[in-house]
């Protein structure tokens, strides 16, 4: 589309206020954690690492990382082995229920997370009899993980339709070797990026992490929110949010290039 | 292990037998019996909708018939999946694999079917040179253009020396000059190979211009199977007759009248000569057939002039006439004007009426 000068004025500059409101804040916060001053005088007039050193040896945080970490990897694990089946399920075959399936399979993404917090704390807790644990919060995690693998696998699978599996088993490959060569290989990035998301997501989430983990089980998002407070935990706190930007980033930047990249750029 | 005969004594590639395929509520294919011969270029040609691909598909593999039989080279294989079966098919949007590039799509067949990687790599570059891509082995096909991408899913298929191959209209996503140039291609490959071609299409010309034979398709059946000369020059049913070329119908009292005989009659278009009504004695010569009408319509081909003309005696038929003195000047001023048409009566042909006559010639039984 071409506008005139005087519209694309406009929208640039529109895109760029928009842009500015969402990046500027998560600029000063990395920013912020190589400033010098304990109370964060801005600009910065001496810039260093020493915050980031003392995050470092943090056992707190260190902790904190560590069980994130291996709640976003159960978390993940869960929702790719989950999220490949049931987007076969519904793209490859017909049944009954379908449809109310389908929209059942994305609503835990659109429910209010505080709901479904509050749900997973009731059953897990009243109704299953469990004492929270880190298990607990990885399983609930994997709830709205399962939502994006298998959004993103359902979105590949659609798009390649049958044509290359019945042409591999035209060529004389059995069910086994066309999963293997054909099948398996055209959904890996799909999959993938689906992890990388699911990972990410898994990583900053707190509402849900917050109603279902037993005191003493501290992700890095739930670390924050407890030294807030702290006049004199802010330099580690501003360190720890620019780590979790970096980590929500990079794994949605290689998600989508994964994306892109498998099906060799195009389709055909 | 013996293989089925055709009454030539000629040996089968495929035999078909009362193969019927029903979709829930709707019938696709409505019992059909096919045989085709070895070495044949045999062309499935009927309308979107009328069961051609689905049985191109039952051959394959892809879907199992509701009832009926699919013989390969004389085995039954109606319940064989695709991998056990001796065919290959070219799939209308190519299918090729995306992830692999061009070489490891040719050779793919060979893969799994444990060919070591020296002696199918080489193979693969052959069927490559064979069909004009020596040098693109190391693209991927998203790399390629249309035309190229068909030559690949064509050497894919190719390179393993199939008993049958099943083509799904392999044509119909390029454009005009390069569908010409294939459709030469095709049959020089066919002939080149020596194997059996089962093709699928529903452009008449091209069926003309490459079949051995054609069965015509309608409503899931087959109205007529014959050489590209009986299916043009004596359709069997007023659908073919309408489907290949231009249909040009006298029926009831314009037949009586015309050729003189009760029946549904039809004459090609080319072999109508259309003169002015002024022009000459006016009357037609003892040895053609004529009548007269009005001009409706006067389309510039180029080449040639089509003319629309309503008869007199009621009907429509549609003349071609070369445009050998004429050009579009002159023609385009026939508008309106009275017109004679006259054709040799042997260019008659009669169109059986679908209530009297059946079309479909009664198969052998199966033994």
């Amino acid at each position: 589309m071409r506008g005139s000068r005087r519209a694309r004025w406009t929208f640039g500059a529109m895109m760029a206020l928009g842009l500015a409101f969402v990046y500027v804040p998560l600029v000063v916060i990395v920013i912020n954690s190589f400033n010098a001053s304990t109370v964060f005088a801005w600009p910065p007039k001496e810039l260093t690492t020493r915050w980031w050193v003392e995050t470092a040896h943090n056992p707190s945080v260190r902790a904190a990382v560590v069980t994130s970490v291996e709640v976003a990897v159960v978390a993940t694990a869960v929702a790719l082995v989950l999220g490949t089946l049931l987007a076969f399920a519904l793209a490859r075959y017909r049944f009954f229920g379908q449809q109310a399936m389908s929209l059942l399979v994305v609503l835990p993404i659109a429910l209010p997370g505080i709901v479904t917090a509050l749900a997973f704390r009731t059953g897990f807790r009243t109704f299953l009899g469990l004492e929270l644990s880190i298990w607990t919060v990885a399983i609930a995690h994997a709830t709205f993980c399962v939502v994006i693998v298998y959004n993103n696998a359902v979105a590949r699978l659609r798009r390649t339709g049958l044509a290359p599996e019945e042409a591999s088993m035209d060529l004389g490959a059995d069910g086994f070797t066309t999963f293997r060569l054909v099948t398996f290989p055209l959904l890996r990035g799909a999959m993938l990026a689906g992890a990388l998301l699911a990972f990410g997501l898994s990583f900053d989430e707190i509402v849900v992490t917050l109603f279902t983990a037993p005191p003493g089980v501290t992700t890095l998002p739930i670390w924050i929110f407890q030294n807030l407070q702290r006049p004199n935990q802010a330099p580690v706190v501003n360190v720890v949010a620019a780590v979790l930007v970096l980590v929500s980033v990079v794994p949605i930047y290689l998600s989508q290039r994964v994306a892109g990249e498998s099906t060799g750029g195009g389709r055909i | 292990m013996v293989g089925a005969h055709d009454q030539d004594g000629g040996t089968l590639a495929v035999r078909v037998r009362g193969l019927r395929k029903e979709f829930g509520d709707v019938v696709a294919v409505d019992g059909v019996d096919l045989d085709v011969r070895d070495g044949e270029f045999l062309t499935l040609l009927g309308p979107s909708g009328s069961g051609k691909t689905t049985v191109l598909r039952m051959i394959a593999g892809f879907e199992l018939p509701t009832a009926g039989t699919v013989e390969l080279g004389g085995v039954d294989v109606t319940r064989r999946a695709p991998f056990e079966r001796d065919v290959n098919t070219v799939f209308q949007d190519y299918a090729l694999f995306p992830h692999m590039s061009v070489l490891d799509n040719v050779a793919y067949g060979l893969r799994v079917r444990r060919v070591g990687r020296r002696e199918r790599t080489q193979r693969a570059l052959e069927a490559l040179g064979s069909v004009q891509l020596g040098g693109f082995g190391a693209r991927r096909p998203s790399q390629l253009s249309g035309g190229q991408r068909q030559r690949v899913a064509l050497a894919r298929a190719l390179v393993n020396r199939p008993r049958v191959l099943l083509l799904d209209e392999p044509l119909g996503a390029l454009d005009l000059k390069l569908r010409e140039q294939m459709q030469v291609e095709l049959k020089a490959i066919q002939r080149q190979v020596g194997i059996t071609f089962v093709f699928v299409t529903h452009d008449q010309e091209e069926a003309l211009t490459m079949s051995d034979r054609i069965a015509v398709f309608a409503g899931g059946r087959i109205e007529q199977v014959g050489t590209p000369a009986d299916v043009y020059e004596r359709p069997a049913t007023p659908f073919v007759a309408g489907f290949v070329g231009t249909s040009n119908l006298l029926a009831g009292e314009a037949a009586r009248q015309v050729v003189g005989r009760d029946g549904t009659w039809s004459v090609r278009p080319e072999k109508i000569r259309v003169e002015r009504e002024d022009d000459g004695t006016g009357a037609a010569p003892d040895d053609r057939h004529g009548t007269r009408g009005t001009v409706r319509e006067v389309v510039y081909v180029g080449s040639a002039t089509r003319f629309v003309v309503d008869l007199d005696v009621g009907g429509t038929l549609v003349a071609l006439q070369q445009n050998l003195q004429t050009s579009s000047m002159d023609v385009q001023g026939l508008r309106g004007a009275r017109v004679r048409l006259t054709w040799r009566p042997e260019h008659e042909f009669r169109v059986a009426d679908e209530a009297s006559d059946p079309a479909v010639p009664v198969p052998d039984p199966v033994p």
